[in-house]
């Protein structure tokens, strides 16, 4: 029962780690970005090479995963996505979901469509005995390399210069604009950093989400669920969303592994039923 | 009131009229879809999926072209109408296909209807995430309950009756492809008439402006109600088509890939058209062909760069390959339009149109 | 007379903000009543509330002595109220005559015809013909309305509430940025309006309130100020002082 809340937990801060790129282009930017996973997905992919083919170690493996993926995000972003920020919802769906079918079939080509792993130092393998529960020492790292970045993230937005910068961007391009922020930097910066976080969640969730070909596919209603169910209001938000979701679907593959997902995704509906604006919205209007 | 000249009633009539007269581009089209049965008939296969994957666009359209809802789930009911004929005709519920074909249809449509009370909330966002949510929900119903649908297999064993009781489904897709034809005019021919209608108007003027639709008397969410109602009966029933013409349900009919090709197809063909589903599917099937000659597994890469294009280089000026043909539609109407009146002798200045 | 359209202390909060606070509104049958105020009295908010656009915090609305509250706002359209919008509210991809055509089925209840064609019921285009004469709408009516220039697309505006044909019109700045050639049009074709049909007008320019109204509501502030006569209000002084400077000067 508590082994359950607990790769609960890890679990929902692994995907709050991939999700909050997302929470932040579509929660705050409004911009409909269904080929987040992609950059999981690259992020992955590159750890598995450097890791398993080149030698290096696990951790150097998970900085290779970040500096790739934002990147790449980096490249895209001042490339292709700039012109996209201002077209209708639909362009957008179109555009991403385009995105993620070639990265889906490049990945395939180069990769071949089977699941791999990453090897894993001996160091992290097996579980600590904490009173009767059974901590895997894998999933600890990944709950303390995601509750650092949590609590970075925060302090980022909430404290630093770049952070109000963000905000404003966010609140009002012109008014920003105005108050002299470079709002293109801003935004790409973000995106970057979105994309570095979800390369390295792609990582890191290899051993437990799995790596394949549909990474992006796969794992894009959970992220979008992250987004819309926690509501865009903070980063805290999605946070508390993505914890939910990790505890909620690890219990219910546990409990009634007959319905499978289906409990996860009967939730999102009923939440945005109930509350549009997400679960923890402080009823800011869009 | 009574100062109203009549020669201005009988243009507005006439322009009335015109708008929703078939235009002899029209016409030709739908000759040469039915000449095809003729002229192609070893290519009756493809041309069957061609048809089923036009009528899914046509759905499509019916929604996002005319109300303006953004789906990434109309698979759900495409799947639904899949199973619903596989099922009917493997337990011999309802074995004659015209029937059971409408039957799918119908339960797409109380599916759609029960569905739509979830779009009708929210922004373009979480529409996306109901739409995808309601048929992730039921394609993972599909998989955990293989007693009923065959879970990951499939739907074995299903054979379809002759249609009406007399023709038999043939091995080269002859009786397939006519029958799939007739029943993608039937529909288009109905579906024209509904966007022509007063109720059609009314969702166009919902997707420009809901406010105002509202301010002149439109219970604006019935009428999207009705129209998600209408276009799940149309995706079921093309869902159905494929079961019918394959002998074949799959969880491949709840596919994202599937309400997103169904995007794709009918945003390479336009959108608010009607015809665009149609011109799109052509497009895309031969697209498809091919792009998997020159790379067999990987096709999908170059449908996503064609997606990345099109958006990129704007839809607008994609779609607008189709203008010159556009125009010389309205020209024919107009002139059509301008003879009209003139040889009732009402309008002298009937000509007028630019 | 008989009361047509009355609200009871209407309030409408925004969070701590007071848009609306106890507005009492009585009109007569066949009323030219105009409610003025200062930029940000609350005008709109009226107007949002009398159409249910926006719901009233508390406070009730009444619409032939029925209560209208909670009513839809397609409902209220029914039930004969229509209104025309400060900032144009029109159907970009229509053209005039296709947008009037709704209007005009919509009200006859044939808008969920989906088997008819547009028009094809009788009288509906001769109406369509009258309204776009009436508002010298003839030579444009085949534009998508997104092209039309401003004072069309303002017309239209006002020949869409016509099409209702409301016992109840509410006007919000009917006249606002309109060319002085329609303007005069626009103000000429309220003012022919049949005389059992009630008219609330919202209104900056005082030429046009003066000249219109019998009935004058002053709004500030979200709270009614005055309510009275035409002679009434111009000499209260407390609207005087509201309006130090402009028009009540003249």
């Amino acid at each position: 029962m508590l082994t359950i809340l607990f790769d609960g937990i890890a679990y929902g801060m692994l995907l709050f780690v991939l999700a909050c790129g997302l929470a932040v282009t579509l929660g705050l930017m409004n911009f409909v970005n269904l080929a987040h996973g992609s950059f999981a997905m690259a992020g992955g992919y590159v750890a598995l090479v450097v890791v398993n083919d080149m030698g290096w170690p696990f951790s150097l493996g998970l900085v290779a995963a970040f500096v790739s993926a934002a990147a790449l995000g980096a490249l895209l972003e001042r490339t292709l996505y700039v012109h996209v920020y201002n077209k209708s919802h639909l362009d957008q769906v179109l555009f991403t979901i385009g995105l993620v079918f070639m990265s889906v079939a490049a990945v395939d080509y180069v990769m071949g469509s089977q699941q791999q792993f990453i090897r894993i130092p001996a160091a992290l393998q097996g579980q600590f005995d904490v009173f009767g529960i059974g901590m895997s020492k894998y999933r600890l790292l990944i709950i303390a390399i995601c509750g650092v970045i949590t609590i970075a993230l925060q302090l980022a937005l909430l404290s630093t210069r770049f952070g109000s910068q963000l905000r404003a961007s966010v609140d009002d391009q012109r008014v920003a604009r105005g108050l002299g922020v470079n709002v293109g930097v801003v935004f790409a910066v973000t995106f970057a950093l979105g994309s570095g976080l979800a390369g390295l969640g792609g990582a890191l969730g290899a051993e437990i989400l799995g790596l394949d070909p549909i990474f992006p596919l796969k794992y894009m209603i959970y992220f979008l669920i992250v987004v819309t169910v926690g509501g865009s209001s903070s980063i805290t938000a999605p946070f508390f969303a993505s914890i939910l979701l990790g505890i909620g679907d690890v219990a219910g593959k546990y409990y009634v592994p007959k319905l499978g997902a289906f409990v996860i995704y009967t939730i999102m509906i009923i939440v945005l039923i109930i509350r549009p604006q997400g679960l923890f919205a402080h009823g800011r209007a869009r | 009131m009574s100062s109203v000249s009549r020669p201005l009633s009988a243009e507005i009539a006439s322009r009335l009229i015109t708008r929703a007269r078939w235009s002899p581009l029209e016409i030709a089209f739908w000759i040469a879809a039915f000449a095809t049965i003729y002229l192609f008939p070893e290519h009756h296969l493809i041309l069957t999926e061609i048809v089923i994957w036009g009528l899914f666009a046509l759905s499509i359209d019916l929604i996002l072209g005319y109300a303006g809802i953004i789906s990434l789930g109309q698979a759900a009911f495409f799947g639904f109408g899949a199973y619903v004929a596989g099922l009917l005709a493997k337990h011999g519920i309802m074995t004659e296909p015209v029937l059971a074909l409408i039957a799918s249809g119908l339960a797409a449509a109380v599916l759609g209807f029960l569905t739509s009370f979830l779009v009708l909330r929210g922004s373009d966002l979480t529409r996306l995430m109901v739409t995808l949510g309601v048929a992730l929900v039921l394609r993972e119903l599909a998989n955990r309950f293989p007693q009923i649908t065959g879970g990951a297999d499939g739907l074995q064993g299903v054979t379809i009756d002759p249609v009406l009781g007399q023709f038999r489904f043939d091995l080269y897709g002859y009786t397939a492809y006519v029958y799939s034809l007739i029943v993608l005019f039937v529909l288009f021919v109905i579906a024209r008439r509904i966007v022509r209608s007063p109720f059609g108007l009314s969702l166009v003027a919902i997707k420009g402006n809901p406010l105002r639709s509202a301010a002149v008397g439109i219970a604006v969410n019935w009428r999207l109600v009705a129209i998600y109602t209408i276009a799940a009966a149309y995706a079921g029933i093309a869902g159905a088509l494929l079961t019918q013409t394959t002998a074949f349900a799959s969880l491949e009919g709840f596919a994202f890939d599937r309400s997103a090709d169904g995007l794709l197809v009918l945003i390479i063909g336009g959108t608010g058209y009607l015809y665009g589903g149609l011109i799109g599917a052509l497009i895309f099937r031969f697209a498809h062909d091919y792009l998997a000659s020159i790379t067999p597994q990987y096709w999908q890469f170059w449908i996503g760069l064609i997606l990345v294009i099109i958006v990129l280089v704007g839809r607008e000026r994609i779609g607008s390959w189709l203008d010159p043909v556009r125009t010389l539609a309205d020209r024919i109407g107009a002139w059509r339009a301008s003879r009209r009146p003139r040889a009732l002798g009402a309008t002298p200045e009937g000509g007028g149109q630019p | 007379m008989t009361l047509v359209l009355e609200t009871r202390a209407l309030e409408k909060r925004f969070g701590g903000i007071v848009a609306a606070n106890q507005v009492s509104l009585r009109l007569e049958k066949g009323a030219r009543h105009a409610l003025i105020g200062p930029n940000g009295a609350g005008k709109t908010t009226v107007i949002n509330l009398l159409t249910g656009v926006l719901r009233p915090s508390s406070g009730e609305i009444l619409l032939d002595g029925k209560e209208i509250t909670n009513v839809e706002p397609h409902d209220r359209v029914r039930l004969g109220m229509a209104r025309t919008f400060q900032i144009n509210q029109l159907f970009a991809d229509l053209t005039p005559i296709e947008t009037l055509g709704l209007a005009i089925s919509e009200r006859l209840g044939t808008g969920t015809h989906w088997w008819r064609t547009v028009g094809s019921r009788a009288g509906v285009v001769d109406e369509i013909a009258e309204l776009l004469e009436r508002f010298r709408l003839v030579d444009v009516m085949q534009e998508r309305t997104a092209i039309l220039p401003y004072g069309k697309q303002r017309l239209l505006e006002i020949a869409l509430a016509f099409a209702c044909r409301p016992r109840v019109l509410l006007l919000d700045e009917p006249a606002a940025g309109v060319p002085d050639a329609e303007r005069q049009e626009i103000l000429a074709t309220i003012a022919s309006l049949p005389t059992d049909v009630t008219v609330l007008l919202i209104e900056h320019d005082m030429d046009i309130v003066f000249s219109f109204a019998d009935r004058i509501s002053v709004l500030v502030n979200g709270e009614m100020l005055v309510e009275g006569t035409v002679d009434e209000v111009s000499h209260d002084p407390r609207v005087r002082a509201v309006y130090l400077g402009e028009a009540f000067d003249g």
